[in-house]
């Protein structure tokens, strides 16, 4: 579904990212793990069309879609929950969740989407007229993904859905990260929390500083001694 | 102990700025309630006034706040195009349709010539920003900002190749004349500015506020990189945004224009701080803010100039500015401006 090979970005004259080349098949749960600064929000970046490729290609469903804007990338169907969370802080959370929807036109399709939303995520019905920036890092978070959802990705991107989220959230966003999947949605998962990436992913790439070091099946590498070693604290 | 004292210091001069606040309310009042009873027709008169004037300001003000809203860059060549607004209006009506007195002729030629001003106005704008602006964009926030000075400049040089380097005078296709009421008498004029001016706000509001475009300009105002990430058109939001402004300096050219019945090169340069000091007023980037400071403005110029007893015309800018900065040390945000709040 995705192919991106061989990719390179630079932020000036600093090459962040130097040759990556990975694939999401369709229905699965890919994770890219790795330390700080290793490359992975770059990719997803460069993925989502905000970041010009210094060489590589990006492929979905068949098409190049490395060159194209931001805006275009998503009519094609990849939606992304962004670092950092970017919900718009001064407009209500039902905006935000429309905004969203900004390129369908399927009235129904949105409404339905909508209470798919409000499902997964029963807090942000209770905020729906809020002002965004004034939830916790939490609720923003769901708003987050439950925002990118509302575009009725074929492809999601999600950028460290569990930074700065407590235990008990950070399981729950987990858990709602292999719901979204089971109902049908392909997922590319960029994660600090390698553990429990691993453990809803079916496969993982390992990046340090903008290399893949490793990859292969999510199950095989939390048993490999050298993830173990670097990104599960054993 | 320091802190008791600091305490009380805080106090003391909390004190203080409500005494002064009080006084100059209190003043302001006494000054307004003796006018009002030496000459209560004069005085309802200068309010309109001002209000006509303040309406003109926010036509302006809000092509400034628009623009900073989006971009945060203060578009100092929009006064500018304010005034190409009203040169083209005088040509336009009075030049290429012959159109000199009030008839029925006059208004269709009036009505067409909002239009194309307006156009015009939005064309010069998106343009300015297609080909100077948009490639600074990541640059530091400096490089924009000469730009735009640079930019006026050109302008101002257009309007004085096509204006001639001294003030015109141009025939006006409105009625003349007032209409009394209880002895106040509001000219034909000014009436026609806010049956104007009122519709065209109340247009762009609902642009902002409901349509798709709306959403996409307040979305980009508060995240480009989120926006693109919704599927928003970021550089096409911006180039709206430059039209929308333009087409209100282009509407606030023609309604200067028609009058006052005169065009100068250099009026950019004057309307043009005046309406960048309502968007500041009411909180640069806030729309309602813009509307309210121009108003504002608008008023304590008309009350000052025109009321029996009162400083005259020659200190208007002086009382303007003065409250100005008063607002400034006390609310640096404007009336209406908020600090945002984000969490990261």
């Amino acid at each position: 579904m995705l192919k991106v090979e061989n990719i390179q970005v630079s932020y000036g004259n600093i090459k962040a990212i130097k040759g990556i080349s990975l694939e999401v098949n369709k229905g699965e749960i890919v994770t890219l793990i790795g330390s700080n600064g290793a490359g992975k929000s770059t990719t997803l970046r460069a993925i989502s069309g905000l970041l010009k490729l210094k060489g590589g290609s990006i492929t979905f469903e068949g098409e190049r879609i490395d060159g194209k804007e931001g805006h275009e990338v998503v009519a094609k169907g990849i939606c992304q929950s962004p670092e950092g969370r970017r919900i718009f802080p001064r407009m209500t959370v039902s905006e935000n969740l429309d905004l969203g929807a900004f390129l369908r036109n399927d009235k129904e399709g949105i409404a339905t989407d909508r209470e798919r939303v409000l499902e997964l995520f029963p807090r942000l019905a209770e905020r729906i007229t809020q002002k965004a920036g004034t939830m916790s890092g939490g609720e923003q978070q769901m708003l987050a993904v439950g925002r990118a959802l509302m575009g009725n990705p074929t492809l999601l991107l999600l950028d460290e859905p569990s930074m700065g989220l407590a235990p008990v959230l950070v399981d729950m966003i987990f858990e709602t990260i292999t719901k979204i999947n089971q109902q049908g949605t392909t997922i590319l998962l960029v994660e600090q929390n390698a553990l429990a990436a691993l453990n809803v992913a079916h496969r993982a790439y390992v990046l340090e500083s903008g290399n893949i070091k490793l990859s292969g099946n999510a199950k095989d590498l939390i048993s490999d001694p050298a993830v173990t070693k670097a990104y599960l604290g054993g | 102990m320091a802190g008791v004292t600091y305490k009380t210091r805080q106090l003391r001069r909390r004190y203080i700025e409500r005494a002064f606040a009080t006084i100059a309310v209190v003043g302001a009042a006494f000054w307004l309630i003796a006018n009002l009873i030496k000459s209560p027709t004069q005085f309802f008169e200068v309010t309109f006034t001002g209000l006509s004037n303040g309406i003109l300001y926010a036509l302006i003000a809000l092509g400034y706040t628009l623009v900073y809203g989006i971009i945060e860059l203060i578009n100092f060549a929009h006064g500018d195009l304010f005034m190409l607004g009203g040169l083209f209006s005088a040509h336009f009506i009075t030049l290429w349709f012959g159109q000199s007195v009030p008839s029925a002729v006059g208004w269709g030629v009036l009505a067409l010539c909002l239009i194309a001003v307006m156009v015009f106005c939005a064309t010069i704008n998106v343009a300015i920003e297609r080909f100077a602006y948009r490639r600074l964009r990541r640059a530091p926030k400096l490089a924009p900002l000469i730009t735009a000075v640079g930019m006026s400049f050109i302008l101002q040089f257009v309007g004085l190749r096509w204006n001639g380097s001294g003030q015109k005078i141009w025939p006006s296709l409105l009625p003349t004349g007032n209409l009394s009421i209880f002895g106040v008498r509001l000219p034909y004029t000014t009436i026609i500015s806010f049956a104007i001016t009122i519709p065209v706000l109340l247009v762009l509001t609902y642009i902002v506020t409901r349509t798709k475009q709306g959403k996409a300009m307040r979305a980009t105002a508060q995240d480009q990189d989120a926006s693109r990430l919704m599927g928003i058109n970021v550089d096409r939001t911006i180039s709206f945004t430059f039209g929308l402004g333009g087409a209100l300096a282009g509407a606030a050219g023609l309604l200067f224009e028609q009058t006052r019945g005169l065009t100068s090169y250099n009026l950019g340069f004057q309307l043009g701080l005046i309406a960048f000091t309502a968007a500041v007023m009411g909180g640069i980037g806030n729309l309602q803010g813009a509307v309210l400071g121009a108003i504002i403005i608008g008023v304590i110029q008309g009350l000052n100039d025109g009321l029996p007893i009162g400083l005259g015309q020659q200190w208007s800018n002086t009382v303007v500015f003065s409250i100005l900065i008063l607002l400034m040390v006390f609310k640096p945000t404007g009336l209406l401006g908020k600090p945002t709040t984000e969490k990261v």
